[in-house]
């Protein structure tokens, strides 16, 4: 075990996969000499080279269009994108082309591409530096779309991802690239949880509360506030946003009874929705109370000053619990 | 690849009198090597690129031109008769297709768009899976690695960022091959156009770029794409070009010789304008008298670039009854074939919809699967089913 930042981990993560198979190659605007604007890629352009590590001009569709025709010749390309706002040049080779391949030649062509996103809000950025577009993906067939929320994750997930044959989105919250924590350099992928587990990280029985990425820690401190009034809430992490593992989701669903989704990222059409459909779907008569969304609201990503009234906090994750319980909250005498 | 052999030329080009970096021309005048009334003429810069041409070459390039007329009618006509759903026509543009596909080697890697029906052909695609999207059978009708053609690309121009990026993927190998990206004067407006066209530059990708100009973008003219010819947009990225008769089934064959011969040997990208016409509408479901002038096809019709090399071969007298009877005996036989594959198309099933949406198992998907098959099943008979299903 060693500790490091979240940004480390995936350094290292990216660093095995380069030196495991030959075809990985990394690319992105900056990620270079820079070694990004997060340094994420730090020290990995002097190791590899530049014919491994690539700076690319300023044009989203462009890396992401010749990241397919790399894919197309077997290489397994590792794209970054410097922000979540900067994903948009490229959503139709994403989503088009991507997604698409695979399906369009009947298995000929695979996509093995990872795309790097970093993520979310918190961290008092101007427009475009702080969205969540991940449920653009989580839409679109043909996409795996991960997000992590340790460093530990960080570190396997994003070699899983590269490893898969099928095109993933990894998102990462930016706001925790300087937590750290212990991450095992010695884990097999074989012996690390598959990528599209959900994983209990805090058991409770009176609620279960569903987060993902920089919200994960949030929902755990929660849990943690929550205990000392005698509430018992089950943290999970989704990990996998598409697809979504519903079995682990149902298995805490069916024991607590209650359900409270957060996400960073606007409400309507929102991870959240789907979690809240599909489990109202698959288990409506083990829920003691409608399921929970605490969001961030359908604006466009506000002004930082503002932003941490758009992102779900600790007590507005509390407000929600209290609702799933029938206790006393902010919205007590409005429900029906 | 990439950064650090940018801008160096590699090996010295093997091209008959000519150099990588000798004939790095930008644009400039159309060049034309048979007239409309089928006269050779000469051009020292292009000629000795032909030079290893034979008659029979000549006349196997003249087969080609008239079995994918052939197909190209016979696909209308499947359309026309309920068969296809769809056609998009290249009538007019073949010496633009055969002229560029026949300069390729077998490892160089094409990628085309819907209209590229003739380069298809050319690298071998059986017709009858070029037109199997068209039915409604497939989303594309081949696997691009048997041939080295990626699927026809309807999005347009995001074609020309996959032939960038495998391009940059075959420097990197440290192969020879060459990609080849195909679009029209209307993709050349599109982002992902500029955007390859910047890429190949930066890194030197071993990649051609052919630009059928056929003048229509379904309605919209050229000149709405591009105040300035085609060609010369190239100079703006530091990338040559060539203007070449599209309709001049050997003005297009020297030139993609010339930008493959460069891309081969380390010398970069290269653009091609053909300028050529789309005789037809743009899909079977256009209709050009809406937008353009019955005077205009008339101009065309009279530059036609089978009737073009038809002329060449007779007064090279090599227009002999036995060449026509062969290439007519082609044309039948392969529009036989495709019109008889087409209609005993074996159908796609209905569970066929689930496959290959991903490489790995997808637990969500699974159950989607499983839940339409068992109401597929609560039918009966799952193919009965299907078949009312889409009816309602």
């Amino acid at each position: 075990m060693t500790k490091m930042t979240f940004a480390r981990a995936i350094n290292s993560g990216l660093r095995k996969s380069l030196e495991n198979d030959p075809k990985v190659i990394l690319m992105g605007e900056d990620i270079g000499a820079l070694g990004g604007v997060f340094r994420v890629t730090d020290g990995l352009q002097k190791d590899f080279g530049k014919h491994r590590v690539v700076d690319t001009p300023l044009a989203e569709s462009g890396i992401m269009g010749t990241a397919v025709g790399l894919a197309y010749r077997g290489y397994r390309p590792v794209v970054e994108i410097q922000f979540d706002g900067f994903i948009y040049p490229a959503f139709d080779q994403i989503v088009s082309q991507v997604a698409k391949m695979h399906y369009r030649t009947q298995g000929a062509v695979k996509m093995p591409i990872t795309i790097r996103v970093p993520f979310g809000g918190g961290i008092g950025s101007p427009e475009h530096h702080s969205e969540s577009p991940e449920a653009y993906f989580t839409h679109t067939s043909g996409l795996r779309v991960i997000s992590v929320s340790n460093p530990q994750d960080a570190y396997t997930m994003i070699q899983q991802a590269i490893a898969s044959d099928d095109p993933v989105l990894y998102f990462e919250p930016k706001r925790r690239y300087h937590d750290k924590g212990e991450v095992d350099e010695t884990l097999e992928l074989s012996a690390a949880l598959s990528l599209e587990k959900a994983r209990v990280v805090t058991e409770g029985t009176d609620v279960t509360l569903v987060a993902y990425g920089p919200l994960v820690k949030t929902a755990k401190d929660a849990a943690l506030a929550a205990a000392d009034e005698g509430v018992s809430i089950e943290v999970i992490d989704l990990r996998s946003l598409a697809p979504l593992d519903f079995a682990t989701l149902e298995a805490s669903v069916r024991k607590t009874g209650r359900l409270v989704i957060t996400h960073e990222a606007s409400q309507t059409g929102g991870i959240g929705a789907e979690v809240a459909a599909s489990i109202t779907e698959r288990c409506f008569y083990h829920l003691e109370a409608a399921p929970v969304r605490v969001t961030g609201f359908d604006v466009p990503y506000p002004y930082s000053k503002l932003e941490m009234h758009h992102l779900p906090g600790l007590d507005r994750i509390l407000d929600g619990v209290d609702r799933a319980l029938g206790r006393p909250n902010s919205l007590s005498g409005l429900e029906g | 690849m990439f950064t650090d052999d940018a801008g160096k030329g590699g090996i010295a080009a093997g091209g008959p009198g000519n150099s990588a970096e000798s004939n790095r021309r930008t644009g400039g005048d159309l060049v034309q090597l048979v007239t409309p009334g089928g006269e050779r003429v000469s051009h020292p810069e292009f000629d000795p690129w032909l030079q290893d041409v034979t008659d029979e070459q000549l006349g196997a390039l003249y087969e080609d031109m008239v079995v994918i007329r052939r197909i190209d009618a016979e696909a209308t006509a499947l359309q026309r008769q309920g068969e296809l759903a769809l056609w998009p026509p290249l009538l007019g543009q073949e010496a633009s297709q055969i002229g560029s596909a026949r300069a390729l080697r077998d490892d160089d890697f094409v990628f085309p768009s819907y209209r590229d029906n003739g380069v298809a052909y050319c690298r071998g695609v059986n017709p009858e899976d070029i037109v199997k999207a068209w039915r409604g059978n497939a989303l594309a009708g081949w696997d691009p690695y048997t041939v080295n053609v990626a699927t026809q690309q309807i999005i347009i121009g995001a074609q020309t960022l996959h032939a960038t990026g495998y391009a940059m993927g075959i420097q990197n190998d440290g192969a020879d091959s060459v990609a080849v990206a195909y679009f029209g004067d209307g993709a050349t407006s599109e982002g992902d156009v500029n955007e390859a066209l910047v890429f190949a530059a930066s890194f030197q990708a071993p990649v051609v770029f052919f630009c059928q100009n056929n003048h229509w973008a379904i309605s919209e003219p050229v000149r709405l794409q591009s105040h300035i010819q085609i060609a010369d947009r190239a100079a703006g990225f530091g990338i040559p070009s060539m203007r070449v008769d599209g309709n001049d089934v050997l003005a297009v064959m020297a030139a993609t010789r010339i930008a493959i011969d460069r891309a081969r040997h380390g010398g970069g990208p290269t653009f091609i304008e053909a300028v050529t016409y789309r005789m037809g509408p743009h899909t079977t479901a256009d209709d050009p008298t809406r937008y353009r002038d019955a005077n205009e096809l008339e101009d065309w019709a009279a530059k036609d670039p089978i009737a073009r090399l038809k002329s060449l071969l007779e007064r090279k007298g090599l227009l002999t009854e036995d060449l026509e009877t062969a290439v007519a005996a082609k044309a039948d036989a392969v529009a036989k074939a495709l019109r008889a594959g087409t209609i005993n198309m074996p159908e796609p099933q209905p569970m066929d919809i689930f496959k290959h949406v991903y490489s790995t198992p997808n637990s969500s998907l699974e159950r989607q699967q499983d839940h339409y098959s068992r109401y597929l099943a609560s039918f009966g008979d799952p193919a009965e089913a299907a078949s009312e299903e889409g009816a309602r």
